[in-house]
């Protein structure tokens, strides 16, 4: 489902006596239908540069990204718009939206834009929210108002709500209680269980050893003259 | 899939002043893209050119019409352009009072796009008007009152309704959110982007503000002294800008 070949990464600061940064060199991947990556390293060593760039949101220099067949590398602005709608999800540690938006809303919206009728995406949005234990008499409101926790589970929904066939996420269980984590765990296995290719970072070891199969340590792409 | 608007190599010159040069982009039906750059980039002599406010030097805008498919709108006959211009094509202005007539009523501004096309049933008409008054959230007694007495948000949003009010597959907006307070702002994004899902749109936003560009562009152009200085996904070209005056331009917008 994800095969990620030969990848390298630089960023160059052109504001800054255009100093060119390699981060990562020759990064290889590859995760099948049903299966959970982790990605592991310290900090800084290029975990979510890696997510980033197979979302599109990164511009990778050299090698591929499959991802359902298409290469995020090479593919114009609107195959990657239409992949991300449809085939590929992504749970970021951070909720961005439109002011004034309900969470409820926020929530369907996945759904919406692919065209599912707008009172089947209500429910799947309502049964998300009711299982993530945000409380009913917040979905008409702006999720922005929500605390760091409740905006986390928002997000979680968001991400969850179209049953995407492939999935990146980004420290899903981050400040989460345990019940909470519990449930998204259980997200997650579910999402594997309808055959869903999966790469997470996941600090929380036991989230990581619970829901994945394989972890890499992206350290080892690390290029050495930068490190 | 056919692009909807194709722009080949789009250059306009101001005597010896460039206006912008070497532009061209293939944009597809639900598209959004956003227009970026300082004061002065060419964005909105670019958006004029596209428009057919202003005529380029060189360079081809075709549309696909949908009776004719791909057609060269810069070679159009006048009344050709005009008439593009009043059903397919909409535009919305920085300054609502340009893309409004103060004068009559608002349910007669948006009536006015609906005769251009051939309506003449008036309570049809008046029909439509207020469906769109609600769509835009301006309450349906104000009908019959000139733009004038509306607060600029609500002027704003009353030129939102009656460009859209023909179903237009193609809008230009020039900072559609300029100059309006935040609140208002909000609301206006909000609704700009449930009516592009809701009616497929494709839309070009000219803004200077990478926040609303972020929130309702799919793709982005950055623009600088008259060029294109790079362009693609909205949120990868903020998010790892490659060229050095995007580096510039996102690394200096102020975090609230």
């Amino acid at each position: 489902m994800i095969e990620i070949k030969k990848v390298s990464k630089t960023f160059t600061l052109h504001n800054q006596s255009a100093t060119s940064i390699n981060v990562m060199e020759g990064a290889n991947l590859s995760v099948k239908p049903g299966q959970c990556v982790a990605l592991t390293g310290s900090s800084g060593s290029g975990k979510s540069t890696l997510m980033r760039m197979i979302y599109g949101n990164y511009l990778t220099q050299e090698g591929e990204i499959l991802i359902n067949g298409v290469d995020v590398v090479q593919a114009e602005p609107r195959e990657i718009i239409e992949l991300r709608k449809s085939t590929l999800g992504y749970v970021s540690q951070f909720l961005r939206v439109v002011p004034r938006v309900s969470t409820l809303n926020v929530v369907a919206e996945p759904l919406l834009k692919i065209g599912v009728d707008a009172k089947v995406a209500e429910d799947r949005a309502k049964e998300l929210l009711t299982r993530l234990r945000i409380p009913q008499n917040l979905w008409q409101l702006s999720p922005l108002t929500f605390s760091g926790g409740e905006q986390q589970r928002v997000n979680i929904a968001r991400g969850f709500a179209h049953e995407y066939p492939a999935m990146l996420l980004d420290e899903p269980t981050a400040s989460l209680d345990a019940k909470n984590r519990e449930t998204v765990l259980s997200l997650i296995e579910d999402a594997k269980t309808r055959g869903a290719a999966i790469i997470g970072i996941f600090h929380d070891e036991a989230a990581r050893d619970r829901v994945c199969d394989q972890q890499i340590d992206v350290s080892i792409f690390t290029p050495k003259a930068a490190a | 899939m056919t692009p909807l608007l194709q722009v080949n190599n789009i250059e306009k010159n101001y005597g010896a002043r460039l206006g912008c040069k070497d532009v061209s982009f293939d944009l597809y039906p639900g598209e959004v893209m956003g227009i970026v750059g300082e004061s002065g980039s060419g964005k909105s002599t670019l958006l004029n050119c596209l428009a057919g406010h202003l005529e380029p030097d060189t360079g081809e805008v075709l549309f696909n019409t949908r009776i004719e498919g791909m057609r060269d709108t810069l070679k159009m006959s006048e009344p050709e352009r005009r008439m593009l211009a009043r059903t397919d094509w909409a535009f919305v202005h920085q300054n609502a009072r340009d893309g409004l007539r103060m004068g009559i009523s608002a349910g007669g501004n948006m009536g006015e796009r609906l005769m251009a096309v051939g309506d003449r049933h008036y309570g049809q008409i008046r029909t439509q008007a207020t469906e769109w008054l609600e769509k835009v959230e301006i309450s349906e007694e104000r009908i019959d009152d000139r733009p004038s007495a509306f607060s600029g948000g609500m002027q704003q949003r009353l030129q939102i309704a009656r460009n859209l009010i023909t179903g237009p597959r193609l809008v230009f907006m020039d900072e559609p959110t300029g100059g309006l307070d935040v609140s208002v702002q909000a609301r206006l994004l909000d609704l700009i982007r449930s009516l592009v899902r809701e009616l497929g749109l494709s839309a070009i936003i000219v803004t200077h503000d990478l926040a609303v560009v972020r929130l309702l562009a799919d793709r982005l152009m950055v623009m600088k002294s008259g060029h294109v200085v790079e362009s693609g996904l909205t949120d990868q070209v903020l998010d790892d800008p490659q060229d050095a005056y995007t580096q510039l331009l996102v690394s200096s917008v102020l975090q609230v």
